[in-house]
């Protein structure tokens, strides 16, 4: 049967046979480079349609239905527009920061995606601190929106970079803990033994109401730390015009806008990793034929429906809630999610102990 | 959880402190949030998944089908019926409620068959290119002589052009309207 993990193997194995160990590595390497860039690109063409078909449909538009065949050309053509502009460096701005800030945005989202399993057996790099990992990179996403907010010398650019460094700090806590969770559960950090301590049910089904409040908890944290509305106080385009990268023009604000959509991806794909099982299909329990029957559904369907559906709700939350205010934001952080998710740790660690799952 | 709540609930909950009060009346503060951003979201959902309410109109492709509001208003027209009568006395009433004036009303003086001088409109002059369409001067007619159209077409190249006179030629007032 042709899958992602049988594809690689082969081409693994003919590299093998055809090169030494060195030479393989370098290729396999480079193809995993190259593969990484491509699933970038068709992810910021396919998820900014997306945001424009599903923010057009909830407000009650058509959305974009002009370019090609239903508007599905419209975001390549945007792209086209991007690649073409000037990409313009401010007088007064520092000159290396500035070009450094969208470079290492995107850097940090080409490196969160190498623990994400994408199907059965294919993973970039299987390692056993995946969790760890992810929250440990994905924390540096907000160096490049200081640095860029920074480097802008505009005061609604570094203002933007400000906020969003308050916000990230902050919601880092309830997002961790949320993970904290699954971790506690599963006894893993390894996001493969993870997926496979679901092959029994999910843990949003098997732990109930605590890892349902978790995995609550989790979305609105990600939300905030991806910068998306309701929490988008750094770009907050009716205040700061467009926040931290106001100065920011061409193919570098392309790679902003590319970074924020591929870590929405990823936030989401960890969440379906954490809670939906990543690639594992439905499964009940003990029901033999019931899970049979749902492994005829290829891994990498389930992984990417999952994901989407993920996706769904994030851009859902986005056109619905209005904008947070700053100090509405830290209380919701520090009030709320952040008591509730130390509370609910505590309580699935009672819950781990006494076996209290299914 | 997300609304206003919260930030009034801040300076709120500072003197009434701890205690079974405060930590009911937290637990109802995210009950009562969470609830009011379901409701958010019900609505959302129920607009994303039912496409016949959509409102946009791809104007110049459905220019013969086009569905404008009932309250939509695009210029000051008379009205005139088949005989090439109006019902417009003259009053200026519209030409008074006009707050930047728009409306400039040329009166003349008919003769009535019995030899009385009755006055009447020589010119309605209507500027469309000073009009904000308030619709002051439709509520201020007593006579319903003028109303608003729904065409909006208005771009011409010679600003002249938009100074029209609203009367038809040759018409008169409907017999019987005063």
């Amino acid at each position: 049967m042709l899958s992602f993990s049988t594809i690689s193997k082969s081409i693994d194995s003919w590299l093998r046979a055809t090169f030494s160990d060195t030479w393989t590595m370098v290729i396999e390497m480079l193809i995993a480079g190259i593969c990484v860039i491509s699933l970038f690109a068709i992810l910021g063409l396919i998820l900014v349609l997306m945001e424009r078909k599903v923010s057009a449909w909830m407000q009650i538009r058509l959305g974009p239905n002009r370019v090609g065949p239903k508007g599905m050309f419209q975001s390549l053509a945007d792209t086209i527009k991007l690649l073409v502009k000037e990409g313009l460096t401010p007088d007064g701005a520092d000159k290396f920061l500035f070009n450094l800030a969208p470079i290492l945005a995107i850097i940090v989202a080409m490196l969160l995606m190498a623990p994400i399993a994408f199907a059965k057996d294919f993973q970039l790099w299987n390692m056993n601190i995946g969790v760890l990992y992810v929250s440990a990179v994905s924390s540096m996403m907000v160096i490049s929106i200081l640095m860029a907010g920074w480097a802008s010398n505009n005061k609604y650019s570094l203002m933007g970079a400000m906020r969003s460094g308050a916000q990230i700090v902050s919601y880092e806590l309830s997002a961790g803990l949320s993970i904290l969770v699954v971790v506690v559960l599963s006894g893993s950090l390894n996001l493969n033994e993870i997926i496979q301590s679901q092959a029994d049910g999910w843990w949003i089904f098997k732990g109930h109401i605590p890892v349902i409040i978790a995995f609550i908890i989790f979305i609105i944290a990600v939300t905030a730390e991806t910068n998306r509305a309701p929490f988008d106080l750094a770009e907050a385009e009716s205040e700061l015009t467009a926040g931290f990268h106001t100065e920011y023009s061409g193919m570098k604000f392309a790679l902003f806008f590319l970074a924020e959509y591929v870590n929405v991806f990823i936030v989401c794909a960890i969440g379906a990793t954490l809670f939906f099982g990543g690639w594992m299909p439905f499964h009940i329990g003990n029901w033999q034929g019931f899970n049979h029957v749902m492994d005829f559904i290829p891994s990498s369907i389930w992984f990417f429906g999952k994901t989407f559906f993920l996706i769904f709700l994030i851009m859902w939350f986005r056109w619905t809630f209005p904008r947070l205010r700053i100090d509405q934001l830290l209380n919701l952080e520090w009030k709320y999610l952040l008591p509730i998710s130390m509370f609910n740790l505590l309580l699935v660690t009672a819950i781990a102990i006494l076996g209290w799952y299914f | 959880m997300s609304n206003n709540s919260n930030y009034k609930d801040s300076s709120k909950a500072s003197p009434s402190g701890g205690g079974l009060e405060g930590a009911s009346s937290y637990l109802k503060d995210i009950f009562n949030g969470l609830k009011s951003l379901v409701i958010g979201l019900r609505r959302t959902f129920y607009y994303f998944t039912h496409h016949k309410e959509i409102i946009t109109q791809q104007y110049p492709d459905n220019r013969e089908t086009m569905n404008l509001p009932e309250r939509f208003k695009g210029e000051v027209v008379m009205l005139h019926d088949e005989n090439n009568e109006h019902a417009c006395t003259g009053c200026t009433a519209c030409e008074l409620a006009c707050p930047n004036a728009t409306i400039k009303i040329i009166t003349k003086f008919d003769i009535t068959p019995e030899g009385k001088k009755k006055k009447a409109i020589d010119k309605f002059v209507y500027h469309l290119e000073l009009c904000t369409m308030c619709n002051l001067c439709i509520v201020a007619c007593p006579t319903d002589a003028i109303k608003m159209a729904q065409t909006f077409e208005h771009s011409v190249f010679n600003r002249a052009d938009l100074t029209k006179v609203l009367n038809k030629p040759g018409s008169k007032i409907r017999e019987g309207v005063e």
